[in-house]
């Protein structure tokens, strides 16, 4: 059930973010969703790309510090609500989010969420015994 | 003006000899009772009887840090504990520092070189010092304020720090005389300017003696120009004695050195060999009246030249020029000595096992600011904020505790930091000494 996440360490700097995208273009491979968190020296680039093991691969070679991050793919009705149902039950349940970001393409019922929570795991059957869609990193990644 | 005109201007062959009698004590001592100079004189052939002329100190092994390092703490001392009247320390390149111990005559002597360099330095006994070196191991604090004390001047023991109350007591106690690091007195002036306090009209310094750190001209026209007094250049290095080795006259032409109590040479840092007079080259001293550690030949690492021209204040003794650069990689950080193999070590502690670091020193408000590069390998690199914080913070405060400084830490991604073959380029002081 669970999608492999490439994060990159960003320097603040400009061009960082460009050189990552250009790597990832020139290998042909297409970003599905991603995020970035930053503070005043450095961010954290996270992507959900079509082929994470290549874009590992070349974004290492590179020279860029990678890694690999498990994370889960939640759908949930694209109405008013619909995040907030999920998260309501991973809190009553507590499990501690990390983060969580918005995914482009849409799934086969709504909306696609990326959330990192620890006990992955556990946080997927729990959202799963409670009804909510688990998509999983196969289906994610041709999205 | 002098503080011992008999001595400080001691015609020059009478100053050889007394160097010569004294030299010849200084390295029986040393031969007799620390192990550390019998086993290399006895390893490089000499005993105490070869030594017949001045440049007979030629044939003596030279002492480095590392010796001092290897005997810690105590190894060094040619008199028992009890006979040592305190210990100073300084920063050591691997965690471990330098332990020097006075005896109370090696206080003696100490406090004498200080009253001169005030004296020579524009004090008297009518003035009012405000000591604004670190009290404590550093040398500096001690050594200017026993020597403020001999000279008979009133010693204001500040310290370092809280700079608006420094202000504030050079104002209303009426200091007349500022000793601490060029760079703090710069720090001063500006926050003085803060306070709306000016020093033409609210403050009566006249002179100010500082040291402990590289300067310029430039910095000491700044200075003198932001105090609105004259500012004097003073060198001494903790394993010499501490502060006063060396000082300036009024001329402010090179900084006498005090002959009577060392020997100085200047060699190649390379083959050892000494350099003829007015050369740049690395600073050596020999101690010739201290009891408690005599040092023979120590390697300062510091470069300068020396000239033994006459200087029109009637001083005989010969001047060294400022110093001018090093023959390691120490860098000096707000009078703290800092060696970048200290920050690798920290580095290697705290399991980042190809440490890709590089120091970068900048002066921010007259400040010295220390920024650690630290490259982000994939192995320290987390996915979440939250820990890169935790290592920054955890490398800085790592750091700081090795260093007695503080630091900032910068993480960078990999290959940021210039690769080189051999020697890695480990510093960039962007500092305009």
């Amino acid at each position: 059930m669970k999608v492999n996440q490439i994060s990159v360490f960003l320097e603040n700097k400009s061009g960082r973010l460009a050189a990552v995208t250009r790597i990832l273009a020139e290998n042909n491979i297409n970003i599905r969703a991603l995020s970035i968190a930053d503070t005043s020296d450095f961010g954290i680039l996270r992507l959900i790309v079509d082929k994470p093991d290549t874009a590992f691969e070349v974004l290492k070679k590179e020279g860029f510090s990678v890694s690999l991050t498990e994370v889960i793919g939640v759908e949930m009705p694209d109405r008013p609500g619909g995040l907030a149902g999920v998260l309501d039950i991973l809190e009553k349940n507590n499990f501690n989010i990390e983060y969580l970001y918005a995914f482009i393409g849409r799934g086969d019922n709504g909306a696609l969420v990326i959330v990192r929570v620890e006990r992955l795991e556990e946080a997927v059957r729990c959202l799963e015994e409670n009804g909510v869609k688990v998509v999983t990193g196969d289906r994610l990644y041709q999205l | 003006m002098y503080w011992n005109q008999k001595y400080e201007c001691l015609p020059r062959e009478e100053l050889k000899q007394l160097q010569l009698e004294r030299l010849k004590i200084t390295v029986e001592r040393a031969f007799y009772n620390v192990p550390h100079y019998r086993s290399v004189m006895q390893a490089a052939g000499i005993e105490p009887d070869d030594i017949k002329s001045l440049d007979d100190i030629r044939k003596l092994p030279f002492t480095t840090k590392e010796d001092l390092r290897n005997n810690y703490p105590y190894g060094m001392f040619a008199v028992p504990l009890s006979e040592i009247v305190r210990i100073h320390s300084s920063s050591g390149t691997t965690g471990k520092p330098t332990v020097v111990g006075y005896t109370r005559n090696d206080i003696n002597v100490w406090a004498e070189l200080m009253a001169r360099a005030l004296v020579s330095g524009g004090a008297t006994r009518k003035d009012v010092i405000h000591n604004a070196y670190g009290y404590g191991l550093f040398t500096g604090g001690l050594g200017v304020h026993y020597g403020a004390e001999r000279l008979g001047a009133s010693v204001i023991p500040i310290s370092g720090g809280n700079t608006k109350r420094q202000v504030m007591i050079m104002r209303d106690y009426g200091s007349t005389i500022l000793t601490c690091t060029p760079s703090y007195a710069l720090y001063i002036a500006e926050v003085m300017e803060e306070m709306g306090v000016d020093p033409k009209k609210d403050i009566k310094l006249r002179y100010g003696i500082f040291g402990a750190e590289p300067w310029s001209e430039n910095m000491r026209q700044e200075i003198e120009n932001k105090l609105d007094i004259t500012a004097i250049d003073i060198y001494g290095l903790s394993e010499v004695i501490g502060p006063g080795v060396a000082v300036e006259c009024l001329y402010k032409n090179g900084l006498h050195i005090a002959e009577d109590h060392f020997i100085v040479e200047v060699i190649d840092p390379e083959t050892g060999e000494p350099l003829p007079e007015g050369e740049k080259g690395e600073l050596v001293f020999t101690s010739l009246t201290k009891e408690g550690l005599p040092i023979i030949r120590y390697r300062t690492r510091d470069i300068a030249s020396i000239t033994t021209e006459p200087c029109p204040c009637g001083r005989t003794h010969a001047r060294m020029s400022r110093v001018s650069g090093r023959t390691d990689d120490m860098l000096i950080i707000r009078g703290v000595n800092v060696f970048p193999s200290q920050i690798e070590n920290v580095l290697l502690e705290i399991g980042y096992t190809e440490p890709h670091y590089l120091l970068v020193v900048d002066r921010e408000n007259n400040l010295d600011v220390l920024t650690v590069w630290v490259e982000v390998s994939s192995k320290l690199f987390a996915d979440e904020v939250r820990k890169l914080e935790q290592l920054g913070r955890k490398i800085q405060e790592e750091i700081e505790s090795a260093l007695g400084i503080s630091v900032r830490v910068k993480l960078v991604e990999p290959k940021t930091i210039e690769r080189s073959e051999g020697k890695a380029k480990r510093v960039i002081d962007n500092r305009k000494f």
